[in-house]
């Protein structure tokens, strides 16, 4: 993972952003020939809504926002955890915790929602600890620790929900028994604000959440470009060796790294719940949102800003996908955005060799400086050790 | 007593895609290629053998001769599984992409194929492939006379020529890995490619045959999840490829540590959903839907005991590294 890292950390950023979007034009056309495959006759039609259903109307791009801003927060859950070299794949189990949290602050204690956001991002961060936590101590892999935690995350709320009567919509009123209470019904203060939005573009899914994840996003910015501890993070990612050597708590810069990727995978499910039109369902299977992070981090390589970016892509071709149905499944989305990623590892392989060869001398210089302080930090930890 | 023997048969129903899919994960790892995608090869090859059990079951052929109609599956579903494993192996060696992209690429990939393949061919809305009665090994196919008692309601009561397989697997699995210059050679690419490169051996082709194998194994465990879990195939695995990721790291990437560690789980996640039907079981009275606490607990006592065993836990050296020749 570090390897793939620094190499495209050494492209200019046009040349990350052009290989994402040649993987993209290349998807797009995969879903084309795919529907054309399918049915034909419908292909044609198919298609145009995919690709135009997203800017058609007012309430369909607020659905595109409303849906893209907790895939902002857990792309940039995800991404920042890859910037430290750590792949956390626990951004379900994040985002579950988030959005209980979230909920039970709404309507156990009918709080507003600045606080139940401000739950939601305490309950992500908690559940990000654990990862950080037993990789740093005791060696255990993160992706098996947040595998484990996204199930035990999962089992955790339904547990607590059930044990919570003011938390199923029955209790308000409603009939079912298997979701929780509908909140505008339970506490209108604890929705998001709308601020008028709704109005404006004729649609119940619009607030301010889309405002809230982008500033999140440039947040993640600025700690990972502008910060001593963003630097810090970045390189343990790159090289942990050469950063231990260099004076830097990787320890803690692991666990602070997978709190603060919870946390913003935590306020990811408080945006989406506390928009007031998903409940949470009991379920036995875990939910898909955090998940859905993966490819909106990997399409942006990442970067945070980049991040907005993808996730607005990814939400506006799953707003396209549904308007697809009933002639198509909508998982033909799912397909294209996997053909993407994909590609994308292939796209960036092409771009760096047309890079290469214009610079190919600086880069020889720069392995094998490269190599050289790598061994030489290797030996400093040896030598360090043997002395202890 | 039977109920006993509900356990136990039910553990090692559960336990067999468990076991294969860790040990098509050790041996991809082995070679240096983290296997991410073992979700997404299990759902291939679950998929493709459950289409054609459904195209058997509709021929004739399968009613009249059920075994072999599941050899056959089984056939299918190691194929498919190595074909779409092939997949990441061309990402990973070929273009030396991140392992782990590659992989999520594939695990999107699969469910998402799953379903818009079953809808093409069992038409609109119809996402689930039922699975044909006469798949499971029952006393009448054994010739053995149907008697009442332990012995016959452990073997019989969930018996499938997975199972069967499931076992030669193992002992060829770990007799490959550790008796055969293949299986040196294989984790000498997993622990110092460049080594094992000066000394003649094919790093890219040991990688593919790792890979190719995973491969294998997992789409039969993908089979014999789908045996295990229902009477339907619904385009999901519910998380087993994960879980066997995690199991074979439990397991140490070594093949006996990997069959008792997907024993151990096997048998928590069953003790989980029996836990109503155990006497000596605490019942957790005043709170309400308890049974979650049991389900959670196979997730607990692994996390538990991997903190204990981590100190031991060694993964080979030169996982998730592209091998690049030119470079020292």
């Amino acid at each position: 993972m570090g390897e793939q890292k620094r190499r495209s950390l050494r492209l200019p950023l046009n040349t990350n952003i052009l290989a994402s979007l040649i993987s993209i034009g290349v998807g797009l056309i995969v879903g084309l020939i795919l529907i054309y495959v399918l049915n034909a006759k419908a292909a044609g039609g198919a298609f145009i809504s995919l690709i135009t259903t997203g800017f058609r109307s007012s309430d369909k791009f607020a659905k595109v926002l409303y849906q893209a801003a907790p895939l902002i927060m857990t792309g940039l859950s995800v991404g920042f955890a890859f910037k430290t070299g750590l792949f956390n794949i626990g951004a379900t189990g994040q985002y579950t915790i988030g959005s209980a949290l979230a909920l039970i602050g709404a309507i156990q204690f009918q709080l507003p929602w600045y606080v139940c956001l401000l739950l939601a991002m305490i309950g992500g961060a908690f559940w990000g600890i654990f990862p950080g936590l037993f990789k740093a101590l005791f060696n255990v892999n993160e992706v098996i620790t947040s595998i484990m935690f996204n199930w035990i995350g999962m089992f955790s709320v339904n547990l607590i929900i059930n044990n919570l009567p003011m938390m199923l919509a029955k209790y308000w009123g409603g009939a079912q028994m298997d979701r929780t209470a509908n909140l505008a019904q339970a506490n209108p203060n604890a929705l998001i604000p709308r601020l008028g939005l709704d109005v404006l573009m004729k649609s119940n899914y619009m607030n301010i959440s889309i405002f809230i994840a982008i500033a999140f996003a440039i947040i993640a910015w600025i700690i990972l470009s502008k910060t001593t501890f963003g630097y810090e993070l970045k390189a343990c990612g790159y090289n942990r060796n050469a950063s231990i050597y260099a004076g830097i708590n990787a320890k803690r810069n692991i666990v602070l790294s997978m709190v603060i990727a919870g946390a913003f995978a935590g306020i990811g499910g408080g945006l989406y719940f506390l928009a007031g039109t998903g409940q949470y369902t009991l379920v036995k299977s875990l939910l898909t949102a955090g998940f859905n992070g993966i490819p909106v981090a990997l399409l942006a390589t990442s970067s945070p800003i980049g991040t907005i970016f993808s996730a607005f892509f990814v939400s506006y071709i799953q707003v396209g996908g549904d308007a697809m149905q009933p002639d198509f499944v909508r998982e033909i989305i799912d397909i294209i955005i996997s053909v993407i990623i994909y590609l994308a590892a292939f796209a960036l392989l092409t771009q760096e060799l047309l890079a290469r060869g214009k610079q190919r001398h600086e880069e020889a210089a720069l392995d094998a400086a490269e190599a050289a302080a790598e061994t030489v930090a290797e030996a400093a930890v040896e030598v360090k050790e043997e002395v202890k | 007593m039977s109920i006993l023997a509900d356990i136990f048969s039910a553990t090692i129903l559960f336990m067999i895609p468990l076991l294969l899919v860790a040990l098509g994960g050790m041996f991809s790892e082995r070679s240096g290629v983290v296997n991410i995608a073992l979700e997404g090869i299990m759902i291939i090859g679950a998929l493709c053998s459950c289409l054609f059990l459904r195209f058997m079951d509709s021929s004739g052929f399968g009613p009249a001769h059920p075994q072999w109609a599941m050899l056959f599956a089984i056939l299918v579903a190691a194929f498919t599984g190595a074909v779409f494993a092939l997949l990441l192996a061309f990402a990973s060696v070929n273009l030396k992409a991140d392992q782990t992209i590659g992989g999520t690429a594939l695990n999107m990939l699969a469910p998402a194929f799953a379903i818009v393949l079953t809808w093409a061919i069992q038409g609109q809305g119809q996402t689930t492939i039922l699975i044909p009665t006469w798949s499971r090994i029952t006393q009448e196919t054994l010739g053995v006379a149907v008697k009442d008692n332990f012995f016959q309601a452990f073997l019989f009561k969930s018996f499938y020529q997975t199972t069967i397989w499931a076992v030669f697997i193992f002992i060829i699995a770990t007799v490959l890995l550790y008796k055969t210059r293949f299986g040196l050679r294989l984790r000498a690419c997993g622990e110092h490619p460049q080594a094992a490169d000066s000394v003649g051996v094919n790093v890219y082709r040991m990688r593919y045959a790792g890979v190719f194998i995973s491969g294998l194994l997992g789409g039969i465990g993908g089979l014999a999840y789908t045996l295990a879990a229902g009477s339907a195939f619904q385009s999901t695995v519910a998380g087993y490829g994960f879980l066997a990721l995690a199991v074979m790291i439990f397991g140490n990437w070594k093949p006996l540590n990997i069959l008792g560690a997907s024993l151990f789980f096997a048998l928590f996640k069953i003790l989980g959903s029996y836990s109503g039907s155990i006497p000596f079981l605490p019942k957790f009275e005043n709170i309400k839907a308890s049974e979650y606490i049991y389900l959670m607990l196979p997730y607990v006592v692994t996390m538990i005991v991997l903190i204990l065993t981590s100190k031991k836990s060694r993964a080979p050296k030169a996982e998730g590294i592209p091998y690049d020749k030119g470079r020292r």
